[in-house]
């Protein structure tokens, strides 16, 4: 689904992404891991296709198509989601109202029709329950005020509401306590399936117990240098970076 | 449909960004272009108007004559030849109409384009309107139903010559004739506008509401509307404004007087959406406007809500003068400038009696070139015992090239008096745009959707017909303002 070949990404004329290779098949959970400043945010920007970040050299074809050449609001339509490390607030735009305006520019881009208030709102209560997003929250303005728990639940009801193909979640395990992580990994855990393929990113190896990921890779100074199964998380919870760091510097 | 989608789908419908950029083909006629006592003579004589609104009318103009046009504003214009334009132009041919049978169907079309509601959504929406095209007013509804509640809603044309005695009282004791340059020139040639009187103890049965448009070309307009609330009475108000394109300016200088006696309210609603000029700054409306409320009543309440997107200049104070004990004057405003517009716009509260309370909650826009200024006014005289202001000041950019400033003016006179005032400047940040184009949402009506949600509390003040309206006019005078 999501194939990443020799990236190179350049912030400010910086390179961040110096050669990164990815295969991400339909399906499958995938980890991240890497210390600060290894790229692991820039990956995931690239991939949502956020403004000031370039592509230098290498490829992302995402389901068969240039991933690169598509507007952000396009790849979100064509099933791509990223939740974000640091969801941002939006004052005076209730939280349901942004989620059937985000819901509804996805459906059109698609050609869809728009759902109407009653339909969105069906459809949000659903999934709202599971992660405890209480009906007071979804009045709220977005994201104003919301503890670290409940933006980060909010980001992953947005990942239940849009049903993508590939989700990108980064850093989603930071900030939280150990109830509200167990809350969003299970809600991360339902939303599995053979057609959907996550890409898990995160600094520590406490989110990976409870979002057991089919493989594992480690980024370095922008590139992978080290690939393996769960177990390798234990491993580098124990042994730390360095030692896989100081092989590529 | 949410706020920003509908926006979205509104504007890929109209195509073009200014969507009442048409002209009507419709014969006027109009004074001779100048401006002198004969044009004066002229319009008061077009009106059939008696001797003494005539008197009144020369005696404005001759005052106006000694005046110096005000330059303190923030904005920058070329000098108005005022002998350069027409003051008067009224659609060929009109006879009183007694029912919209008889009206130019090319005007019917016209309205059509403007969405205004003039027939049976009327009903549904509960709106009567009075339409002032150009000048003269050409269709009144809904007077059945408000006669019925005693409340008069007519052409100020008409009250001038069936209630001389109220508009005698009324007219000009809040905005005097001497009151300033383009409200001492509307002394002189207003042509026509809306008067509203709802007696004691009535609460208007609807909404009321006045569209006006500029039609002809080199035309000024000078409406004047007159608004009585009598003791304990209600009335809520709405003006929408729309001028087509052009490349010319047009002056348009209006005056707006509220009385609000005792335990009386008065709310009154502006869309402003004249024609603002092209992308470089070509034609648009000058909008210098006079409109100011009085509390004369103990407990009186006179709230003003402006949405003003349109206009290449702004020069606009909707104030209040609360005079009676325990009167409230509200101000909430949404100035939206984009490409070379400028927005100098803001209000005064006077406080004069005791427990007199004001707020104001103003969200100023600014994007392309634009510059946006709030000015603004809380004066507490030395017998406003307890008097009370809280006063909210944000601002927005979008874009590094324009303006916002604040200049807010606090006097007080009474130790007991007491004042508050909150600014806030900020930008539309880059992460709050990402965050909408990751989640699908296209950057126009993400703009749209963190604007809307940035003048929320002043949206709300709006009736809720008008809101939806409002809404998406903000979404699209702003579109492209992004990257």
């Amino acid at each position: 689904m999501l194939d990443i070949r020799n990236l190179h990404v350049a912030v400010d004329g910086k390179e961040i992404l110096r050669g990164l290779t990815l295969r991400i098949e339909a399906g499958q959970v995938h980890a991240i891991m890497g210390p600060n400043g290894s790229g692991k945010s820039t990956l995931s920007y690239i991939l949502a296709g956020r403004a000031g970040y370039e592509i230098t050299e290498g490829s992302i074809t995402y389901d068969g198509e240039d991933l690169a050449a598509l507007a952000p609001e396009a790849r979100a339509a064509k099933g791509v989601f990223l939740a974000m490390q640091y969801p941002v607030e939006i004052p005076g735009v209730t939280t349901m109202t942004f989620l059937k305006t985000a819901l509804n520019s996805q459906r059109r881009q698609r050609g869809e029709p728009d759902l109407d208030a009653v339909g969105v709102l069906k459809l949000v209560r659903a999934k709202a329950k599971m992660l405890n997003v209480t009906e007071e929250m979804l009045k709220r303005a977005l994201n104003v005020g919301f503890s670290g728990g409940e933006k980060k639940r909010l980001e992953i009801l947005q990942m239940a509401l849009f049903e993508p193909r590939l989700a990108i979640l980064d850093e989603t395990d930071s900030g939280l306590d150990i109830d509200a992580l167990r809350l969003v990994a299970e809600g991360v855990n339902t939303l599995r399936g053979p057609s959907r393929a996550m890409l898990v990113i995160t600094h520590y190896q406490r989110l990976l117990d409870y979002i057991v990921p089919d493989r594992i890779h480690v980024l370095a100074r922008g590139r992978i240098v080290a690939e393996g199964g769960k177990e390798l998380a234990l491993e580098l919870e124990a042994r730390g970076y360095d030692h896989l760091v100081k092989d590529v510097a | 449909m949410s706020i920003a989608a509908e926006t979205k789908a509104h504007v890929a419908e109209i195509g073009e960004k200014y969507k009442y950029g048409f002209v009507t083909d419709i014969e006027m006629e109009r004074a001779p272009k100048g401006l002198s006592e004969d044009t004066v003579r002229y319009i008061s004589a077009k009106k059939g108007e008696p001797d003494w609104m005539l008197e009144w009318r020369l005696g404005a103009f001759r005052r106006w004559l000694s005046m110096k046009e005000p330059d303190w504003a923030r904005v920058q214009y070329p000098k108005i030849d005022y002998q350069d334009a027409y003051y008067y132009a009224a659609p060929k041919n009109t006879p009183k109409k007694q029912s919209l049978d008889e009206v130019d169907p090319k005007l019917l079309e016209t309205y059509k384009k403007l969405g205004i509601p003039l027939h049976e959504q009327m009903a549904l929406a509960g709106v009567a309107v009075d339409a002032v095209f150009d000048s003269v007013s050409v269709a009144t509804t809904f007077k059945e139903k408000l006669n019925e509640a005693g409340v008069i809603f007519c052409p100020i044309s008409e009250a001038i010559r069936d209630y001389p005695d109220l508009v005698k009282k009324y007219l000009g004791t809040v905005v005097p004739v001497t009151d300033n340059y383009f409200a001492t020139l509307n002394s002189a040639v207003f042509s026509d506008g809306t008067f509203v009187f709802v007696p004691k103890g009535v609460r208007c049965p609807m909404e009321l509401s006045t569209y006006f448009r500029i039609n002809a070309s080199e035309t000024g307009q000078f409406e004047r509307t007159l608004i009585i609330a009598d003791e304990g009475s209600y009335v809520s108000y709405l003006e929408g404004c729309t001028a087509p394109k052009r490349d010319e300016n047009q002056l348009h200088a209006a005056v707006v007087e509220l009385v609000a006696l005792d335990d009386a309210e008065i709310k009154y609603s502006t869309v402003q959406n004249w024609y603002p000029g092209d992308e470089n700054g070509l034609g648009g409306i000058f909008n210098f406007v006079t409109k100011r409320g009085d509390c004369r009543g103990r407990k009186s309440k006179i709230s003003w809500t402006q949405v003003e997107t349109g206009s290449a200049i702004t020069w606009k104070y909707p104030s209040c003068i609360l005079r009676g004990d325990g009167s409230v004057g509200e101000f909430y405003s949404i100035a939206i400038a984009n490409n070379f517009q400028q927005a100098d716009t803001g209000t005064k509260m006077i406080h004069l009696g005791a427990n007199t309370r004001s707020r104001i909650i103003s969200k100023g826009i600014s994007a392309g070139r634009a510059q946006n200024t709030y000015r603004g006014l809380v004066s507490v005289y030395g017998k406003a015992k307890n008097a009370r202001n809280y006063t909210q000041c944000d601002s927005l950019l979008i874009g590094g090239d324009c303006g916002a400033h604040t200049v807010p003016y606090i006097e007080s006179r009474n130790p007991t008096a007491r004042i508050e005032h909150e600014a806030t400047t900020s930008k539309i940040a880059e992460d709050q745009l990402f965050y909408c184009l990751a989640r699908g949402i296209p950057q126009d009506e993400a703009v749209s959707l963190i604007v809307n949600g940035f003048c929320k509390e002043v949206l709300q003040q709006l009736p809720m017909e008008f809101a939806v309206e409002a809404q998406k006019l903000v979404g699209i005078s702003l579109e492209g303002s992004v990257g």
